[in-house]
């Protein structure tokens, strides 16, 4: 115990990917990757996963998209993104210089048939690992959110792009609903091969010299360590009724917010907002997540996957 | 880049009524000149979750042989008034500078700064830099009232200075482009703009008219500061269409040509 010269195997696996740790920038958080990349070496990442790609090239919402908040901020980007051809011909080619990198695509439509379209196209993409459905993105009207609120709707979603994806399937869900734990099993009895949870809280600011609402399309996603413990509740309640692997998301700045994932049931997480405050919170978080590892004698990152609802821990 | 350490604080002056200079050692070395005007620190100002995001202040002065920076910014919201706490001898963690500043032409001989309100302060750096590149410069700056006033003595270093007020407090009543007549125009090869947006609009269009070329540096709320939130973008007309560029990367100053106000 305590020895700092202890090997600690941060490695998960999650589908089919291998992850050298459990760490991953979420969506939206990380652009394609070019940015970050003069930051650091990308490689030292579990996975990364993309902004979220429609079919078509989207300008996204009205300014301001973003303000701060307590502990958190507000965001209302609506998608802004080339589309997925471009995507796919000028923005992934580029994370293939990281060799066992695995990439993760968010793919967001309006329709269902524009799911099933993206999907199609990323399906012969050599660049992609693996596909997360944005079921629950809070800023596009008509968008996303009402597959991720209703269990039916969620389960169609997912059976129309199983019948076209040739990667894992991982379905990103809102934390806006009434059951999250329904959301989640209708997507694993429809065949999601993974569940990331949580996307961010519809949450609204008023400029108070203005009288309305901050965000230029009103209400906003709300995200950052305010929303952690909803999150950590979330994978809590969802590890414990699917057998498929969760991914936690919600708020994480710190390792120790890694580990109360994992013990929560996350197989791996994802760090959003966190990159946005400091570009090198990626790597500092890994580094945090091992060195807790060290100082608590945990030689497998796995044995702690799920810790909280095991009888007898500690 | 390398990771990016604290860097220490060496001042923190009152200039006027919720108006501060803050200066702090520059993370890179200026020396080796990455640096440019109108370019952006991006600083917390606290390490409490509290205040979570970065506030974006532009470069008010290079200071090359100390290597320190200066940004000059007025303390108009809980972020920006508890900044005003930190004290010379504290650490703070700043990241940049950042972005696209102000090119300095070559061809350029004349050159018309114009500045409104908390938009003033990176025009300081920019004449400096404009009169050690030979050029000269002049300068229009607004302010909403007389206790506004920022930095007027020191751009005066550089150039003329006039002063608008809106309400006719200090200098003459009226706004910027008032001051922008076809007589002082026709004696500028470049125009500089940072300020309010309204402000910026109205400068393109009546610049337009005088037919002057220029660059703006836009102001928009941002996040992360190196163009992967997508939250600053404004709108610009590029290679014949309508797109949404990153304030933060891609500007904040950009050709006005490209720039569309809504």
């Amino acid at each position: 115990m305590n020895d700092p010269r202890m090997d600690v195997d941060l490695a998960v696996n999650l589908l089919s990917l291998h992850l050298k740790n459990p760490v991953m920038p979420a969506s939206g958080c990380f652009s394609f990757g070019k940015e970050i990349a003069s930051f650091y070496d990308l490689g030292v990442l579990g996975a990364v996963v993309v902004k979220a790609t429609t079919l078509d090239e989207r300008l996204g919402n009205p300014t301001p998209r973003v303000a701060e908040t307590a502990a958190g901020m507000l965001n209302s980007i609506g998608l802004q993104n080339p589309g997925v051809k471009r995507v796919m011909q000028e923005e992934l080619p580029n994370l293939r210089q990281y060799q066992s990198l695995p990439v993760i695509v968010n793919v967001a439509g309006t329709a269902i048939d524009d799911y099933v379209d993206v999907t199609r196209e990323l399906s012969s993409s050599p660049d992609v690992s693996a596909i997360e459905l944005n079921i629950s993105c809070p800023n596009v009207k008509c968008g996303g959110i009402q597959f991720g609120s209703d269990p039916q709707m969620a389960a169609s979603m997912v059976r129309a792009i199983k019948t076209v994806a040739t990667h894992p399937v991982i379905v990103k869900l809102s934390p806006n609903v009434t059951d999250i734990v329904e959301m989640a099993v209708a997507c694993e009895e429809a065949g999601a091969d993974g569940l990331s949870l949580i996307n961010t809280v519809i949450g609204m600011a008023i400029d108070l010299e203005r009288r309305r609402p901050l965000l230029g399309s009103g209400a906003g996603g709300l995200s950052g360590p305010a929303i952690k413990p909803i999150a950590i509740r979330m994978v809590y309640e969802v590890f414990r009724h699917v057998s498929i692997p969760v991914i936690g998301i919600g708020g994480i700045m710190t390792g120790a917010d890694v580990i109360e994932f994992l013990m929560a049931g996350a197989t791996a997480v994802q760090v959003g907002t966190a990159n946005f405050v400091d570009p090198l919170a990626c790597p500092r978080i890994i580094d945090e997540t091992r060195e807790w590892c060290v100082q608590h004698g945990v030689r497998s990152i796995r044995e702690i996957i799920g810790a909280a609802s095991r009888p007898n821990e500690r | 880049m390398a990771p990016m350490p604290d860097v220490e604080v060496f001042a923190h002056e009152t200039l006027g009524k919720d108006l501060y200079a803050l200066t702090f050692a520059s993370p890179i070395d200026l020396r080796a000149g990455r640096y440019q005007p109108g370019q952006f620190l991006h600083i917390r100002v606290s390490q409490s979750f509290d205040f979570l995001l970065r506030r974006p202040l532009s470069l008010c002065n290079a200071d090359v042989d100390h290597n320190r920076l200066t940004v000059v910014y007025r303390a108009q919201g809980a972020g920006t008034r508890r900044l005003t706490a930190c004290k010379p001898g504290d650490w703070i963690d700043v990241l940049g500078p950042l972005g696209q500043g102000f090119p300095i032409r070559a061809q350029d001989h004349r050159t018309l700064l114009i500045g409104g309100g908390v938009g003033v302060p990176p025009l300081l750096e920019l004449a400096k830099q404009l009169r050690a590149s030979g050029k000269s410069v002049q300068t229009i700056v607004g302010f909403q009232t007389a206790g506004q006033l920022m930095l007027v003595e020191e751009l005066a270093m550089y150039g003329e200075v006039t002063v608008m007020t809106d309400d006719g407090s200090a200098g003459t009543r009226g706004l910027v482009t008032t001051a922008l007549t076809a007589e002082l125009c026709s004696l500028a090869d470049r125009y500089y703009a940072c300020g309010p947006s309204a402000m910026l609009k109205a400068v393109q269009q009546t610049m337009r008219v005088r037919g002057v070329p220029g660059y703006l540096s836009l102001e928009e709320r941002m996040g992360c500061g190196i163009g992967i939130c997508v939250g600053c973008v404004h709108a610009v007309y590029r290679d014949g269409q309508l797109t949404n560029a990153k304030t933060c990367r891609e500007g904040p100053v950009f050709d006005e040509q490209e720039v569309v106000f809504a």
